[in-house]
């Protein structure tokens, strides 16, 4: 990946808003994604789905799919090699969320789990074919209600104080439930794999957003080495978490690749997105809060719930950031799981601190009712001066600086805080703000920088763009580390035979490589001035390394531009092909920085909703938000992120409900006419700021993640908007017109 | 999607030829006539349509809108809906009909499909697309799931114990509005279907969706010359602000003389079997003044023969709201 030659350069690289370096490849359609990728003799596979949500596959007759015309096969438990487990390790090593492999045995535990897979020369083919296997089963009565009730342990997660005792004797209190439904990522590229063995080895061209834990949790349960299977995944249409965890079509896709000794193509339909690829689980949480009549906090008490499939113990942590986003003395956090015939949910933008928020900072604008408090006042009164739950330092926290920020944009002052009081153009407005919060640190990370003879460089690092800018952002990096223009830094991600980088999760990707790619920036430049030192006969031959230093692609006496050599030369009379080497950053997760500070972003919404009821329609139509993330390298990007979330929050709160079917158990609106997302026309003005604050705990050039915070709150301030206009709290999303007329 | 064999017709006599073959009426028949495919086509990829034989009939010249001789419009049916709804006399002399083609579907959409196969357009309920679900509909006898399930979309007027699908186009209820005349072709001639006939409530029958027999290929769309001094708006009410179907929507035709109505025709979408006439509201209308207690008075009322399910009940109240609104609208007591 190279920017575009002559694109004039930049004032300054970091921190300049730059382009994204794919953006040309991508409009002009030849970014080759997953599913672009085609080889020689490649079949295309298609599953067939389970169409009971519970019990067994009593038989299979695939007679009549085999004899139509193209197919190849078709495979099921009876006669594919089976596929192994993989090992359960601690943290993210070898990670998945659904562990166990497809045909295992012949239980159906969800609606859509693979129980067969047809093979054919087209996909046409191979889904007609798929269409005429006829599955028999023996069906067993399933569970998919929303409705939650703990049926295994719930534990505490978070505890201080007498949360019981405070709240009892507290003069104010809340004691609401909040739901939000099931939510399915849909990114718009679906999950592909495209599996061709050479022998023992396989080449997986993936849809991931974790291209080394994919290969590390494949090679176990295809049964080969580790150093047999190489995953790539160059360009992702988005995977908002979906595409973090290997799933169960990839090792089909690999599996009959392996029996049929051909390449084998699998697009996972938009209908098996709804079931076989992970989604944010029904939560359910109770919120207690007991208030003092001016506003503080006594007490904090959060009992959450969420949905599980049969076979697997996913937890949204919806706890993720009530222990320290607010001061309060008193405070207990408890969750548990409940079991649905459901495919196994995943993380999905913000797991946990995005239903989380929308029912904690929902309860607080109630609590702002209740008190007849500005919400904004609310928040500043429970500022703690501390993370009081580690009792930690935070790294760096100015959530009270993007409330301010964020009211002053909007003309919060202007708020009259009576129901459907404010009006304009005939129509009611509703305002509502929220905090917000997210994790921050790095995850380990490695990237070689290597220094071409022609003077450019090039960065590897087994990390992926999952359509964020990571690519601009290690170009961007590098750039700055070698005094180079952008368009002279070739980046290359997406590939196991890269030096391993992080997961695409967690908002983590810029801040865990920036160490990685500048410490592999200075290893380079070392290697060139050593280079440069044993020349033979060479200008700098009575040199120590020490005394030459590398500007902006030459080398010369330190201060003396006189003596410059370009790399070219120097690496011309060296007779070296280039010079490279490679880079390490550390997780923050466990170590020395995790345990002496409190590592997050924060940032705050205001929302304002227009009210029409005598047509009972809602719409959004205006955002601000501000958001504390650190340094920001790429305003460009970043803003993108922010907005996108923004929108994706509209959708949250207005529009986005998996709805399974009772009878059969079926994701029954699962295709993107009937599971709504924002639309262009769902998205209003929305007004970015980012306070600059570099947190330099986390790296030195004091950069967070912004990838996921802007979901963060955004439902909860657009929720208290609509009860601000309406005079309805809804604490059950999605906000419908029904809820409202 | 199965095997199809695909003919282009460059003739009406060739397409009706073909078409002679069908064992049923269009809808779900083993031979289909195929135009902009909008419908078509994602209905095959599903499996839920199965032809065995496709007629491409884009070639027939069907793609004119023309002035009638009694000064009304003679709309081709494969006048593609981006084309009609910028059509300039259809902008200006039959507004809820522009209002409504542009209130549907994405623009891309809306280049392809056309008045044809819009006429045609299947429900959207979700057990009708998806073949593991028993539908009446696609299989008849299979029972209905929507009753008893997801039917938050779905009829509350119309509905049969078989079936409570809603018919789900937007130009269709601007049509039966303005009183439009359906041309239907086959081998045996030609006939004229007048709009409220031709789209059937689903009884017993609900995979028989028309009164069009096997074979009959639609050729226009007439529409009668608007009525003098009228004004027309379609006004659609939904949960998102484009990209989804009416969960109830209201074209309205209305003139008036010395403060009272006098031409009044209404239709609503979302809420129907069919595309829903509103007899009743436009008897109450009729002579009455133009005014706000007049239409509250109307709008209470309407719907009163409604049969909501157990997710749609507050399609009713929408309902009402939308027509006192797209009544507001017309008569200017109130603007977009």
């Amino acid at each position: 990946m190279t920017a575009k030659p002559n694109e004039p350069a930049p004032p300054r690289v970091l921190g300049g808003a730059l382009p994204r370096i794919d953006g040309p490849l991508k409009v002009s359609g030849t970014a080759k994604y997953t599913s672009d990728v085609s080889l020689p003799g490649m079949l295309y596979a298609v599953p067939v789905r389970a169409t009971i949500a519970s019990g067994r596959v009593t038989a299979i007759d695939a007679a009549a799919a085999r004899r139509m015309p193209g197919v190849s096969a078709v495979f099921h438990r009876g006669n594919i090699t089976p596929f192994y487990r993989s090992a359960v390790a601690d943290g993210f090593a070898d990670y998945l969320d659904e562990r166990r492999p497809p045909f295992e045995d012949d239980v159906v535990r969800y609606f859509g789990q693979y129980v067969a897979v047809a093979v054919a020369r087209t996909f046409e083919q191979a889904s007609a074919a798929a269409h005429a296997v006829r599955v028999m089963y023996a069906a067993e009565k399933h569970a998919v209600d929303s409705k939650l009730a703990p049926d295994g342990k719930v534990t505490t997660r978070s505890e201080r104080g007498d949360v019981d005792a405070a709240f009892a004797s507290a003069p104010v209190k809340v004691d609401q439930t909040y739901v939000t439904p099931a939510e399915t990522h849909n990114p718009i590229e679906l999950h592909a794999t495209v599996a061709a063995w050479d022998g023992d080895s396989v080449t997986l061209y993936e849809t991931s957003q974790a291209v080394a834990n994919h290969r590390d949790v494949m090679h176990q349960m295809l049964g080969v080495p580790k150093e047999n299977v190489r995953v790539v995944s160059h360009f992702l249409g988005s995977g908002f978490g979906g595409k973090l965890w290997p799933w169960t079509h990839s090792l089909l896709a690999a599996g009959v690749a392996r029996e049929l000794k051909q390449p084998v193509k699998l697009v996972v339909s938009r209908k098996s997105m709804f079931e076989t690829v992970g989604h944010r689980p029904v939560t359910q949480q109770r919120f207690r809060i007991g208030a003092t009549p001016d506003g503080k906090l006594v007490s904090l008490r959060q009992d959450w719930l969420n949905h599980t499939s049969i076979s697997d113990d996913y937890e949204e942590d919806c706890g993720e950031s009530t222990p320290f986003l607010y001061s309060v003395p008193n405070l207990k956090v408890t969750g548990g799981l409940v079991r649905r015939n459901v495919g196994t949910p995943t993380a999905m933008r913000g797991p946990g601190a995005v239903p989380g928020l929308f029912a904690m900072e929902s309860a607080l604008d109630e609590l702002a009712v209740a008190l007849r408090m500005d919400p904004v006042e609310l928040r500043r009164r429970n500022e703690p001066q501390q993370d009081e739950s580690k009792k930690l330092p935070f790294s760096s926290r100015h959530l009270q600086e993007c409330i301010t920020t964020g009211a002053e944009q909007f003309g919060w002052a202007k708020r009259d805080a009576g129901v459907g009081a404010m009006k304009q153009g005939g129509l009611t407005l509703g305002w509502g703000m929220a905090s917000c919060a997210w994790g921050a640190g790095r995850f380990p990370a490695e990237a070689m920088v290597e220094i071409l003879r022609d003077g450019t460089a090039r960065v590897k690092s087994g990390t992926q763009d999952i359509g964020t800018g990571t690519y601009t952002v290690l170009a961007m990096v590098a750039a700055e580390a070698l005094g180079l223009p952008i368009s002279n830094i070739d980046v290359r991600l997406g590939d196991t035979t890269l030096p391993p980088g992080p997961i695409s999760g967690g908002s983590l990707v810029t801040a865990s490589v920036i160490p990685a790619v500048t410490d592999a920036a200075k290893g380079a430049v070392k290697a060139l001035l050593k280079a440069a030192t044993s020349l033979p006969n060479g200008a700098f031959a009575s040199s120590k390394g020490q005394d030459l230093e590398y500007r902006a692609g030459k080398v010369q006496r330190t201060g003396d531009a006189s003596t410059a050599v370009s790399v070219a030369d120097v690496l011309g009379r060296a007779n070296l092909p280039s010079v490279q080497a490679l880079g390490k950053s550390e997780t923050t997760f466990g170590g020395e920085e995790d345990r002496k500070y409190s590592l997050h972003s924060y940032g705050a919404h205001f929302a304002e909703v227009t009210w029409q009821p005598e047509i009972a329609r809602l719409r959004v139509s205006r955002v601000v938000t501000v958001i504390d993330a650190g340094r920001i390298l790429n305003p460009k990007p970043a803003r993108n992120q922010i907005e996108g979330a923004v929108v994706m929050g509209i959708g949250m709160a207005l529009l986005e409900e998996t709805t399974y079917d009772h009878r059969s158990g079926a994701p029954i609106n699962a295709n993107l006419a009937d599971y709504m997302v924002a639309t262009n026309a769902d998205a209003p003005r929305i007004d970015v700021t980012f306070v600059e604050r570099p947190d330099t705990v986390v790296n030195q050039m004091g950069a967070r993640g912004v990838g996921e915070i802007g979901l963060a709150g955004i439902a909860a301030a657009i929720a208290s908007a609509v009860y601000h206009a309406t005079g309805v709290r809804v604490r059950e999303l999605p906000v419908k017109i029904e809820d409202l007329l | 999607m199965e095997r199809f064999r695909y003919t282009k017709a460059t003739s009406i006599a060739q397409a009706l030829e073909i078409g002679r073959h069908a064992k049923t009426a269009q809808q779900g028949a083993d031979v289909r006539y195929i135009a902009g495919g909008t419908t078509l086509l994602d209905l095959m990829k599903l499996d839920v349509e199965r032809p065995v034989r496709l007629v491409d009939i884009n070639r027939l010249g069907l793609d004119k809108v023309e002035k009638s001789a009694d000064g009304g419009l003679r709309i081709g049916a494969l006048v593609r809906n981006s084309d009609l709804a910028h059509d300039a006399t259809v902008a200006r002399d039959y507004r809820v009909l522009s209002e409504a083609l542009l209130s549907g579907a994405s623009g891309q959409l809306r280049n392809m499909a056309t008045t044809g196969g819009n006429l045609l357009q299947r429900t959207r309920c979700m057990y009708f697309r998806d073949v593991a679900m028993p539908c009446n509909k696609r299989e008849p006898g299979s029972g209905c799931s929507a009753i008893d399930g997801e039917n938050r979309a779905l009829a509350i007027l119309g509905i049969s114990s078989k079936c409570i699908a809603t018919n789900p186009s937007d130009m269709n209820v601007a049509l039966a509005a303005l009183e439009a005349t359906v041309q239907v072709r086959s081998v045996s001639g030609e006939r004229a279907i007048p709009f409220h006939e031709f789209h059937l409530l689903p009884g017993d029958t609900p995979h028989r969706e028309t009164v069009l027999e096997p074979g009959d290929l639609v050729t226009h769309v007439t529409l009668p010359p608007p009525p003098a001094g009228a004004t027309s708006t379609y006004l659609k009410l939904r949960d998102r602000a484009s990209y989804e179907f009416a969960l109830a929507s209201a074209a309205v035709v209305v003139s008036a003389t010395g403060g009272r109505f006098d031409h009044v025709r209404i239709a609503m979408g979302g809420v129907g079997t069919k595309p829903w006439r509103m007899t009743d509201a436009e008897r109450a209308l009729t002579d009455a003044s133009v005014s706000e207690d007049t239409i509250r008075g109307v709008a209470a009322a309407a719907l009163a023969d409604a049969k909501p399910q157990s997710r749609n009940a507050f399609k009713v109240e929408l309902g009402r709201r939308c027509l006192a609104q797209a009544l507001r609208l017309a008569t200017g007591l109130a603007h977009a």
